[in-house]
């Protein structure tokens, strides 16, 4: 058994676990606004959303109580792990919307490509921690992580699930550069980036170049995506200044959204609790962020610091696509809002990457 | 170096980490700043206008389904095709009192879902400007009524939708399957379908789907408070889907259905020499307008539960020994192995001993002594029993499957069935126990474990006709889409070449015209008085030991009565296969007949109308 160290309660991050638990209370309560019918006390949606919740802050633990170190060392363990379960998708898993992404557990299922956004951070800080040039990265020393990156992504590019591959992509690219990268690889992988999006175009479903059509021309569809997200803008926008109040909200209720209390979970908390809400809302989430950058800048070593900014940028990516898209920023792209939207996977990932934050922030004065 | 893992670690911090931290931090505020500018403008600024929109409720998506695609019979003529249909709804959001609407619309409308003096079902997934169906396909005068009393029944609308039509007295029902609303499992399976949608469920209808199905459209409006539109924001037209040109003709298709009436069996009539399903009938039959209109739920049970089972297609899915009709895939293989001549004679006398048994021959006082010519003609046993102790097992399976025997013909249609063609291989991998030599003997005149369907047969009878060609029975020709113009054709498609000695093809088929022309022949039955035909008896066993007991029989015992043929004799252009199931009769005496009916049509139609029948290309019209 593991032996649980007293000054990890007193040199507990509080305000990291403070604003978890809040932005967290805050999707439970919207997830429940959402999906409220008149009559019933709970919806199922709300009451399943507790105990995700529950499961993940035990996830939290536990991601949390595991020294990092070890977790370095298990690294690539965790990502093998996750590998087999992406592997597995396609030969057990259960299809939603034209793509299988779940693997049944008996009495609930996962998603393995959220999984694998944790694994993925793991490897990569421990190698960017084993190697680090002081004068950054080349792009020949960039090509090994890269194929880290590329073996999930594809796997779950290949599900399809859009979403999850971009946020693989973008903690890649992101990681890289907070762990220093010399200006010329940096340019030249961008470049290459470019040359890679008509290659992605190629590849994706008539659905997802659908969505990107129509963010690109709303008027192309107006039935379909198109009309998500007019309606998406309407929503937020008829919250105005303080909001239709808890449970008023009208496009709501009439089922004018679709995926309200997954993808357009924001909108949900926009329409009812307005500009102020909103307001409140980014400011909790630019705390964390902020908070997850300080931790960063304490830790102790390189992989912890690295540990941290990932989270950040995990986090940090998964907000600005989801809320870009609630307010017809950006393509309509399945990509849940962290600690928000309704869904176990999500959570409990998102739940477990901030313990390893905490898991970090705690033991930096431990040794 | 950083390979040097020791497990106290220096606080390491390469110079250049804080930096990038803190240019990552501004990236963050950043982008937060532009959210709360973005958020500034939707609901501060614009704020007021998105509430009222959203308010006034609003934006509106309405749809329009598809004009499912029609499809004709080989000269153009219409099979299905669409027909107006008009529901009442009810638009819970435009009617002051749901309850005084639907109490007032009780006396218009006879028989709605809602029951007076009850309300809506509550459905909280149903937006309230979605109309609720309260009655649907109503009569033209109820249509009138509501109508007229427009006034007295508030948010009561009339819905205009198609439903489909299919020929009357289900006329190749079988083939056209039908139409129904789209259920949870289908949904999941093919993305695109919403709740109400129409499907395919059985038939063409369910094959060719993705052809006949056509895009939805729609129109997102504004409407105003009481549901009136303000404008139309958006439109997307919907497109018909693609009609269908079969292969089928429809008065042939008619004739053969009235050849099996008041029978249970199946017709399949081919063109030899493309393949072309000219046509195909099966009964018993059902009505697929009673699925067009929604079918009840107690109409549904009883036709599942008819022990006669109309919904299926006989002619794909009905597997039954072929009897005596497999003895002409046995006489080409046996002269094309070369284990026998034309000119072998046996000797038969009611019987065969084999082992410590006898093997009869369905004349109880024997045929004497017989060539391969006059063994088809009188559909000698004895005569084939020697045949199949020099084939063999092996190389009667391996002949069958040449024919297009043992394994589905890939028709276009869904629930094709394969038969069984038996080997010692077979046998042992499905009943796990050896092949005894008895049982070749009774596999070569068609009993035993050996099935096939009516379309194998005919197919078979085509084959013997075009001198080995096995084509890939075709039902649809081609694919019009209309609205882009193009369309796609589909060419006889060959599965197999079966490989036989042209020696080898005349004496079958001399054999076969015997069998219908000679005194002696087993199938004089289906003689015409113009064209010469030729074909096979058979008469398959569903229990041993029942032969020519006939209708003394309960029905699930009795033989099934068989004939295969082609016509004219010398130069077949037409291959029939009729099963008739559980007729009590031998092939010669219950299917030759009406194997002759159709046939004496076929020639009516094509001989006494325009000589280039197959050639005509329909005009295509559509109503829309």
């Amino acid at each position: 058994m593991l032996k649980f160290d007293r000054r990890l309660i007193s040199h507990l991050d509080w305000l990291l676990l403070l604003l978890t638990l809040m932005l967290l209370g805050i999707g439970v309560m919207a997830v429940y606004s959402a999906t409220y019918q008149s009559g019933h006390r709970l919806s199922p949606w709300a009451t399943r959303q507790l105990s995700w919740a529950a499961l993940g802050l035990i996830g939290m633990f536990a991601a949390f109580a595991i020294d990092y170190r070890r977790l370095e060392n298990w690294a690539y363990v965790l990502y093998g792990l996750s590998l087999v379960l992406l592997v597995l998708v396609p030969v057990l898993g259960s299809s939603g919307g034209g793509a299988r992404r779940w693997i049944g557990l008996g009495f609930f299922s996962v998603q393995p490509s959220e999984l694998a956004k944790v694994t993925l951070l793991l490897v990569l800080a421990r190698d960017f921690h084993r190697y680090a040039p002081p004068q950054g990265y080349s792009l020949r020393e960039l090509i090994y992580p890269a194929i880290l990156v590329a073996i999930p992504a594809g796997l779950v590019l290949a599900e399809p699930n859009l979403g999850t591959a971009m946020v693989l992509g973008l903690l890649f690219v992101s990681l890289v550069f907070a762990a220093g990268v010399r200006l010329r690889s940096f340019t030249l992988a961008a470049l290459a980036g470019g040359g890679v999006l008509p290659l992605l175009w190629h590849h994706m479903k008539p659905y997802q170049k659908q969505r990107v059509l129509s963010f690109l021309n709303p008027d192309s569809d107006p039935l379909g995506a198109g009309y998500h997200m007019i309606q998406s803008k309407i929503t937020v926008g008829s919250g105005m200044l303080w909001g239709k109040g808890f449970l008023q909200g009208t496009q709501n209720r009439l089922d004018f959204l679709p995926e309200k209390h997954t993808d357009f979970v924001f909108a949900v908390v926009a329409e009812e609790w307005g500009f102020i809400g909103t307001l409140v809302l980014l400011a909790l989430y630019c705390a964390l962020l902020m908070r997850l950058l300080v931790i960063a800048g304490k830790a102790r070593d390189r992989f912890s610091a690295l540990v941290a900014v990932g989270v950040a940028i995990i986090v940090f990516w998964q907000l600005l696509i989801n809320i870009g898209m609630n307010l017809g920023m950006l393509p309509v792209v399945g990509v849940p809002l962290p600690l928000l939207s309704y869904g176990g996977s999500s959570l409990l990932t998102v739940l477990i990457a901030l313990g390893l934050a905490l898991n970090v922030s705690t033991r930096r004065l431990l040794f | 170096m950083l390979e040097s893992h020791s497990t106290l670690r220096p606080r390491e911090s390469p110079p250049s980490f804080a930096p990038r931290l803190g240019v990552i931090a501004l990236l963050i505020l950043l982008t937060f700043a532009i959210l709360v500018s973005r958020l500034w403008r939707l609901q501060v600024q614009e704020g007021e206008n998105l509430r009222s929109l959203s308010e006034n409720n609003r934006l509106r998506l309405k749809r329009t389904p598809p004009l499912r695609g029609v499809v004709y019979d080989r000269q153009g003529r219409v099979l299905v095709d669409n027909r107006p249909s008009f529901n009442v709804v009810l638009v819970p959001e435009d009617a002051p009192d749901v309850r005084a609407t639907l109490h007032a619309l009780s006396d218009y409308v006879p028989d709605t879902t809602v029951v007076r003096g009850e309300t809506l079902p509550h459905n909280p997934r149903r937006p309230s400007y979605e109309g609720v169906v309260l009655a649907k396909d109503v009569a033209w005068s109820t249509l009138v009524a509501v109508e007229a009393h427009q006034v007295d029944i508030p948010g009561v609308d009339v819905e205009v939708s198609t439903k489909r039509q299919y020929p009357p007295a289900g006329l190749a029902a079988h083939l056209l399957g039908y139409v129904g609303e789209v259920n949870s499992r289908e949904m999941s399976l093919f993305p695109g379908y919403r709740l109400g949608d129409l499907i395919g469920k059985f038939g063409i209808e369910k094959k060719w789907e993705a052809e006949l199905r056509g895009q939805g459209g729609g129109q997102q409006i504004e409407v105003d408070a009481t549901g009136k539109r303000l404008r139309v924001l958006g439109e997307v037209e919907a497109r018909a889907g693609k009609s269908l040109l079969l292969t089928l003709d429809r008065d042939l298709q008619q004739k053969a259905e009235a050849a099996l009436e008041g029978r249970e069996g199946a017709i399949v009539v081919l063109d030899v020499h493309t393949g072309d399903v000219l046509a195909m009938a099966s009964r018993p039959v059902f009505d697929p307008n009673v699925f067009a209109r929604g079918i009840k739920l107690d109409e549904w049970h009883s036709l599942l539960a008819d022990p006669l089972h109309p919904l299926s297609n006989r002619a794909i899915q009905g597997q039954y020994p072929p009897g005596s009709t497999f003895k002409v895939l046995m006489a080409a293989a046996a002269l094309e192995k070369g284990v026998i001549t034309p000119a072998t004679r046996f000797s038969c006398s009611g019987g065969l001993p084999f082992g410590n048994h006898v093997f009869h021959c369905w004349k109880k006082g024997g045929h004497g002594s017989l060539d391969l010519q006059q063994a088809i003609a009188q559909s000698c046993d004895v005569y084939f029993y020697q045949v199949g102790q020099r084939l063999g097992i092996n190389s009667i399976a391996e002949y069958a499957r040449r024919f297009g025997l043992g394994q589905p013909l890939g028709i276009a249609l869904d629930h094709e069935a394969g038969g069984v063609i038996p080997d010692p291989a077979w046998k042992k991998e499905v009943l796990n126990t050896p092949w005894f030599a008895g049982e070749t003997l009774s596999v070569v005149i068609g009993q035993g474990y050996v099935t096939v369907t009516p379309l194998q047969m005919a197919v078979v009878a085509a084959t013997i006709a075009n001198g080995g060609t096995v084509y890939r029975p075709r039902v649809v020709r081609q694919v019009t889409d209309d609205e882009s113009g193009t369309v796609k054709e589909y060419e006889p498609e060959v599965i197999n070449k079966v490989g036989l000695k042209p020696e080898t093809v005349q004496l079958v088929q001399a054999g076969m015209r015997d069998v219908v022309n000679s005194p002696t022949g087993t199938g004089k039955k289906a003689q015409l008085p113009d064209i010469l035909v030729a074909g096979k008896t058979g008469t398959s066993q569903v229990i041993a030991g029942t032969r020519g007991k006939g209708k003394t029989l309960p029905r699930q015992y009795r033989d099934h009565a068989w004939f295969i043929a082609f016509a004219p004799a010398d130069n077949p252009e037409v291959a029939v296969a009729c099963l008739l199931e559980h007729a009590g009769e031998g092939g010669g005496a219950a299917a030759a007949p009406v194997v002759r009916q159709v046939l004496a049509d076929y020639f009516a139609l094509t001989r006494g109308e325009k000589p280039e029948h197959a050639q005509v290309r329909p005009k295509v019209d559509i109503t829309s």
